[in-house]
């Protein structure tokens, strides 16, 4: 700890040499560079090269002279989107993620917000066991998430049949419920888990005044807690949301248990699918539009609530 | 910056009240309730996975579901069994799980903290338009960036490589995102100013000083990443053929998908599953005190 020790002792000179800032930071360039280097260079290689790859693909096709001639790649403009959009699988999955978005991410969000604030009450004893608790399946990969609850979903491998049975989660009724209920039981605590610690920077004074005018908990956590948590409600919202539109994993292995679940049942499935044809082109294009639909509705979302999440 | 008050919040500086004199007796035994359901819910999954993988395969039918066998204790057996199933292909899924998500987390790691520490501490010309760049790609979801990646790496005949899943995960844009945001809450720029008069270069001061600074959020990042990398599926998925290199969630997946037609693999996927998750569970609730640090200072204003 040097550094600290001279630092007094070099303060005299420091008002001669300290230069102003903006030409002070010339110097750093390399520096700047050498810090900034790996990051940009990753994220060109593997984010926006690809995406941008992608985005070429989704604007050629296949075409053959003759029906077992050479497949060559030729330029189709809109063709492979006018095909993605013509397409009923596609506006299906759509929906199916749709309507997982309007009654899923509401209980993933209420449900957090349940929690962090019982976990950040007094009413409630071993608090911290109930933290761990909600938060540990958070730990559980999708893909595992999905397998374990497949096990319970099954009448003849579950470990409560008779319920199993009845409820038919596997069946074309109840797939989307069973479907939800893997992806509630991964995230409400990841979910509370954000807002929790917002409540936690509150400062208890805040409090002190809405209790000494009588406020009960629920006044105070509906009038003060929950508006000045607001921006991580809506960090985990968007988060939600983008998640909703690319769901993969869950459904992907519940494929392998259920006859319901069908090759195109979101719309990333359809995406993986059609590239295992192999259809990379319309592969593409369907991935570029999914992308384009997620990112509008996510900065939508955000623009409504102006920007709070990401200041 | 809120960043700098939440960290001293975490350390513990609020003090909270246990008991509250107004907390009437029904309220309390409502949420009380409430939260003894959602615990039974959130835990009885991973309680049955631990059960079911002490049981033989008969006792795992015949015995009733949540609670153990009366006549055998076959856990290890089962272990055994799950390492030496097709000359011990789950343990090489699990050491690439670990390459993977433990070398490429801390790569990407110390990659995304000097991105962010650069963002924080230097005023240079594009700087906001770097960080734009930084926030919309935090919006872009892995699953997103699965198949173009497949594309590019196909063009090159690289798929079915190791580094095919394994440079795509060393960006985290998230993790640059937290860097900025707690480097320029905890490294003083005093303190950057007297190493620059001692003489010390930028890249020493941030290696020698500032990484130091930065460990909490560091901790914080790594924890992301590595989970998020050990719960990558789709993108292994689309690029591996070679069964000796998948991670587990992959391997896990292709057996899951025979239980139908082999059943005697249902008893090594619920035993593979349960070692997949343990490690991460107690490494999570270990490092909890980090995650919070990180999320409050990501999502506090």
């Amino acid at each position: 700890m040097t550094l600290t020790a001279d630092g007094p002792t070099a303060t005299p000179s420091q008002t001669r040499v300290h230069p102003p800032e903006r030409r002070r930071v010339g110097h750093h360039i390399p520096s700047i560079i050498a810090l900034t280097a790996p990051f940009m260079l990753l994220l060109i290689a593997f984010y926006l090269i690809p995406i941008g790859y992608a985005l070429v693909q989704s604007f050629f096709k296949i075409a053959r002279d003759s029906p077992y001639g050479e497949p060559r790649e030729v330029f189709a403009g809109l063709e492979q989107y006018a095909i993605v959009v013509q397409s009923a699988a596609f506006w299906e999955g759509l929906s199916r993620v749709g309507i997982l978005l309007v009654t899923m991410v509401p209980a993933t969000i209420v449900l957090g917000l349940v929690f962090a604030l019982l976990i950040d009450s007094t009413l409630v004893k071993g608090r911290k066991f109930f933290r761990l608790a909600f938060f540990a399946p958070y730990a559980v990969p999708g893909v595992i998430a999905a397998i374990m609850w497949g096990f319970f979903y099954a009448p003849t491998l579950s470990p409560l049949p008779g319920v199993a049975e009845s409820m038919d989660l596997l069946g074309s009724r109840g797939i989307m419920f069973g479907l939800a209920n893997i992806v509630v039981w991964t995230v409400a605590g990841f979910n509370m888990l954000i807002m929790y610690s917002a409540l936690q920077a509150i400062p208890q004074e805040l409090y002190e005044a809405a209790r000494i005018d009588g406020a009960g908990h629920l006044r105070i956590a509906l009038s003060v807690k929950v508006p000045l948590i607001m921006p991580s409600i809506i960090m985990t919202a968007v988060l939600s949301v983008i998640g909703t539109f690319q769901l993969f994993n869950e459904p992907q292995v519940l494929k392998t248990l259920s006859k319901a679940v069908g090759l195109d049942f979101t719309p990333n499935m359809l995406v993986y699918n059609t590239a295992s044809i192999p259809n990379y082109n319309l592969a593409a294009a369907i991935s570029v539009l999914l992308a384009v639909i997620t990112a509008v509705l996510s900065f939508a979302f955000l623009r409504i609530t102006q920007k709070r999440a990401f200041a | 910056m809120t960043a700098t008050q939440t960290l001293l919040t975490r350390t513990g500086a609020r003090p909270r009240a246990t008991t509250h004199g107004k907390d009437r007796p029904l309220s309390v035994v409502a949420s009380t309730g409430i939260m003894i359901a959602f615990a039974i819910y959130f835990l009885v999954p991973l309680w049955w996975l631990i059960v079911a993988s002490s049981k033989t395969r008969a006792d795992l039918t015949s015995t009733p579901g949540l609670w153990f066998s009366p006549d055998e204790f076959a856990l290890f057996d089962n272990l055994a069994a799950l390492f030496a199933v097709n000359g011990g292909v789950f343990g090489t899924w699990a050491w690439n799980s670990l390459l993977y998500a433990g070398i490429g987390g801390a790569l990407g790691t110390l990659i995304a903290v000097m991105m962010g520490y650069a963002l924080a501490k230097y005023d240079f010309r594009g700087r906001n338009t770097l960080f734009s760049i930084v926030l919309g790609a935090i919006l872009i979801p892995g699953t997103a960036l699965a198949l173009p990646l497949f594309l590019v790496f196909g063009a090159l005949n690289l798929t079915d490589t190791f580094w095919s899943v394994f440079l795509p995960s060393l960006v985290s844009p998230f993790g640059v995102y937290l860097g900025r945001i707690y480097a320029s809450a905890s490294v003083p720029d005093e303190l950057l100013e007297a190493a620059r008069l001692d003489g010390a270069s930028e890249l020493r001061t941030f290696f020698t000083v500032s990484l130091r600074l930065l460990a909490p959020v560091l901790v914080t990042i790594f924890l992301f990443q590595f989970t998020q990398i050990w719960n990558n599926f789709f993108l292994p998925l689309v690029m591996l053929q070679d069964d000796t290199l998948y991670p587990l969630n992959l391997g896990l997946y292709t057996w899951n998908s025979q239980i139908y037609l082999a059943p005697e693999l249902r008893l090594l996927v619920i035993v593979g599953s349960l070692v997949a998750i343990v490690p991460v569970v107690i490494a999570f609730l270990m490092l909890q005190r980090f995650w919070q640090t990180g999320l409050a200072a990501g999502s506090v204003k």
